[in-house]
């Protein structure tokens, strides 16, 4: 079934897959892997992987999307089969909790709309006696605004508590804006990602700028950059270098194979696979300079101790700088140690501070909220920042949502008569309602455990399988003169021997060292506990009866794989036995088997 | 004669004010903090200043109309700049009750702010709590008001793509010579390009041999 429609502007196709490929994970996933790593020595690392594993599969992708002109399901059947329903399954996981995310942006961005935030300042208790509330005090106000006014949260994953309506509002708002973008399906999307893919540059380039003028910005960005190569010896380095490129380009979802279906056969696609996936790490190292401009910022700016310091000790106002503290502290707990023993003082330091700052959603909705509120004109910052992590996930949205639609659309699963609305609609509204579980109290952890669980092993299990089925089963030599067809050269050297062997025995690698992560760390998540005093008040549980869905999350995908082996053995034992009651000998199938 | 008279009562004085004492409040002021570079220096001037105003809140108080500036007695100043007061009565023997104090200063919190441009964070009083403003709630919150006109919005632009979706598509039903344009340039760029079609990898099960077509053109039908 040929296109009917195609993105003929070479510009919206890499826009499309620019989009998809850069999401929020390169806003809040790689400044903290950046600086817990090492700094500037973590890029070696990254760097490696990109080159010997995240470009080749990218480009992988393309070519069989362009070349075939099919979503995953078609591509998959016509190669190597079973794979497509993974893809497709393992997209609609996803799409689930990245919208929910989107929802939360959402919340976050309405309410950043008002002068004061309504994150800066506690709000009263119940009997409004002058006093605050005592969960507010104990941990801080950006918390309590995440934790119990957005989230409400409980303490544990059994108790899901009731539906919060505001979210539930922002997740049915965040779903009909992704309708309204994805209606018509890439003839929408391709005009929808111009804004979507481009605003979110703009924003990172105004943060940029303020965040380099603001005080404290340098030592943030000296503490990110400075390279500790001892890291590079820890093996875990190398691992997390590898997944976070694999899931940064946003591979083995079938999207991009979505995407470069809607290109004319002769487009250069490895020219766009490279210029792709060096365009998404810049853009990983561009958002990494903006964030730890403004959490230096940040940091400089918490003089809680200084202020403690001047009280106990009747100091003038404003005598300690940041950089005297320690030399002030240690001559004081030398004259004076009692007095200095009984101050609640916390640990000042801006490297434990920066330490501290969280990855995923604790960066951006505890930690970056904080330091937003320091900076003049908060409420259009707090806009510019939310507006900006809206459109990110947005854009990577539609590539979610076009793994999904266009293998159904390979599949005829609805009649030809049956306009596209109604399928994308149809595919929205499904997803809607699965995704209302993530409103509940609980939702928090659920959907921690699916972005721990669901996609990661579902993701490297199918890119092996797309690398090795393109090399091995399809053949290398076939590949090889498609590609000259599409390109008008054979692939060289470097490409022919990372999908030969290089990049299989990676992804083979990372797989295993998944595993055993898996079996040694005690399956847990991040609970809120108010009694915890602390920056994100955050502890660890385990959780039992969740561990039934979990292990069904995790491999639900991949059981696709041998159930739709199992089922075409049966369908063709059955046809071998009709040809056989027939008598007469028919035309065998071609191709799809 | 005189002098002993005068020692004993600044002892006295210096009894009844002390750090910790009954009746006694300490004060912090964050002058740098509050105004930077306009910061003024902390002298007796505004002590005098500081005494005037309590004097002033107190005699607001019924029955504590006759209260004096020298009523009011400051000690242990520090470079902070803190210090500790109280407000002795007109026999200067002992001093007033704190919760008169308390409240005195909660009436007049405002003026004594303005008098030294400072504000409640700045110009602490430990153990008085400031008044909070009462929280304001408004009738409808601010979240809602944006969230239902941007829901409104993507609404109406769903049902007009729907709808030119379906016009389209009755205009397609009545008319079908009309081509899509895009469509169109698509096939041209594929018929220009001038090389081999790139089909390699067709996968229509059941291919349909041109060559038997024909044939089976040829050979009409009974």
């Amino acid at each position: 079934m040929e296109k009917s429609r195609s993105l003929c502007s070479w510009g919206q196709y890499l826009l499309s897959c620019l989009g998809f490929a850069v999401g929020l994970g390169n806003i809040w996933r790689f400044p903290y892997l950046c600086q817990t790593h090492g700094g500037g020595a973590f890029l070696i690392p990254y760097l490696i992987a990109l080159v010997l594993e995240g470009i080749p599969v990218f480009y992988i992708e393309l070519a069989i999307g362009q070349c075939l002109r099919r979503g995953s399901i078609g591509v998959w059947t016509a190669v190597s089969p079973y794979l497509g329903l993974g893809c497709l399954t393992v997209s609609f996981l996803v799409s689930l909790y990245y919208n929910t995310v989107l929802s939360w942006v959402l919340w976050y961005l309405l309410n950043s709309f008002q002068d004061p935030l309504p994150w800066s300042s506690c709000p009263l208790d119940i009997n409004r006696t002058g006093a605050f509330e005592a969960e507010c005090q104990a941990s801080s106000t950006v918390s309590y605004f995440w934790y119990r006014q957005t989230l409400n949260i409980t303490a544990d994953i059994s108790d899901n508590g009731s539906i919060q309506w505001r979210l539930l509002a922002c997740l049915a708002a965040s779903w009909a804006v992704v309708y309204l973008c994805v209606i018509r399906g890439i003839e929408t999307t391709g005009k929808a990602i111009y804004f979507t893919a481009l605003f979110p540059y703009l924003v990172l380039t105004i943060f940029l700028i303020r965040g380099l003028t603001l005080p404290g910005a340098v030592r943030g960005l000296i503490y990110l950059f400075t390279p500790n190569v001892q890291t590079l010896r820890n093996p875990r380095v190398w691992l997390d270098a590898a997944t976070q490129i694999f899931f940064s380009l946003s591979l083995a979802f079938g999207g991009h194979i979505a995407f470069a279906s809607y290109n004319p056969p002769r487009n250069n696609c490895e020219k766009d696979a490279v210029t792709v996936a060096l365009v998404n790490s810049l853009t990983s190292l561009y958002a990494s300079i903006a964030v730890f401009s403004v959490l230096g910022f940040k940091a400089a700016n918490d003089h809680g101790n200084l202020l403690r310091l001047l009280n106990a000790f009747d100091l003038p106002d404003q005598s300690i700088s940041r950089d005297d503290y320690a030399a002030v502290l240690a001559h004081l707990n030398a004259t004076q140690p009692e007095s200095v023993a009984r101050l609640p003082l916390e640990v000042c330091q801006l490297e434990d501070f920066l330490d501290k700052s969280a990855s995923g959603t604790g960066l951006a909705f505890v930690v970056f909220t904080e330091a937003v509120l320091h900076m003049p004109g908060a409420p259009g910052w707090a806009v510019l920042f939310f507006g900006m992590l809206f459109t990110l996930g947005l854009s990577s949205m539609f590539g979610n949502l076009e793994g999904i639609i266009t293998p159904l659309l390979d599949l005829g699963v609805l009649r030809r008569s049956v306009p596209k609305e109604v399928l994308t609609g149809l595919v929205c509204l499904l997803c809607f309602l699965s995704a209302t579980c993530f409103a509940l109290q609980s939702g928090s952890y659920w959907l921690q455990v699916f972005d721990s669980y669901a996609a990661p092993l579902n993701l490297i299990i199918f890119a092996f399988f797309e690398v090795v089925g393109i090399a091995y089963v399809y053949g290398m030599p076939r590949f090889s003169d498609d590609i000259a067809c599409m390109t008008g050269r054979r692939p060289g050297l470097y490409w022919r021997v990372t999908w030969k062997v290089v990049s299989p025995l990676l992804l083979l690698t990372i797989f295993v060292a998944y595993i055993a992560v898996l079996a040694w760390t005690p399956l847990s998540y991040r609970a809120w506990d108010p009694q915890y005093v602390g920056p994100l008040g955050a502890t660890g549980s385990h959780f039992g009866p969740a561990l039934a869905t979990c292990v069904l999350l995790c491999f639900l995908p991949a059981l696709w794989v041998p159930a739709v082996a199992l089922v075409q053995q049966l369908a063709k034992r059955r046809q071998k036995q009709d040809t056989w009651q027939d008598g007469c000998p028919k035309l065998q199938e071609g191709g799809a088997s | 004669m005189l002098c002993l008279l005068f020692f004993l009562v600044t002892a006295v004085g210096a009894e009844l004010c002390q750090p910790d004492a009954e009746n006694a409040f300490k004060v912090r002021l964050s002058i740098r903090t509050a105004l930077g570079d306009k910061a003024y220096a902390w002298d007796t001037n505004e002590e005098y200043l500081f005494k005037a105003m309590v004097a002033f809140s107190m005699r607001k108080v019924p029955n504590r109309e006759t209260t004096e500036i020298s009523h009011v007695l400051l000690c242990n100043v520090t470079q902070r700049v803190s210090f500790w007061f109280v407000v002795t009565d007109p026999s200067k023997n002992h001093t007033l009750p704190a919760v008169e104090i308390q409240s005195a200063i909660r009436m007049n919190r405002n003026r004594i702010n303005s008098a030294f441009f400072l504000n409640d964070q700045t110009l602490e009083f430990l153990k008085i709590p400031s008044t909070l403003a009462p929280p304001t709630d408004p009738t409808m919150p601010i979240w809602m008001i944006i969230f239902s006109v941007i829901f409104c919005i993507v609404i109406v632009a769903v049902m007009l793509l729907i709808f030119s979706g379906i016009r389209q598509r009755r205009r397609k039903s009545k008319g079908p010579s009309e081509v899509d344009d895009t469509e169109d340039k698509c096939e041209n760029m594929i018929t220009i390009e001038n090389g081999i079609p790139c089909d390699p990898l067709d996968t229509k099960g059941g291919h349909i041999n041109d060559v038997f077509m024909t044939e089976d053109e040829r050979l009409t039908p009974l």
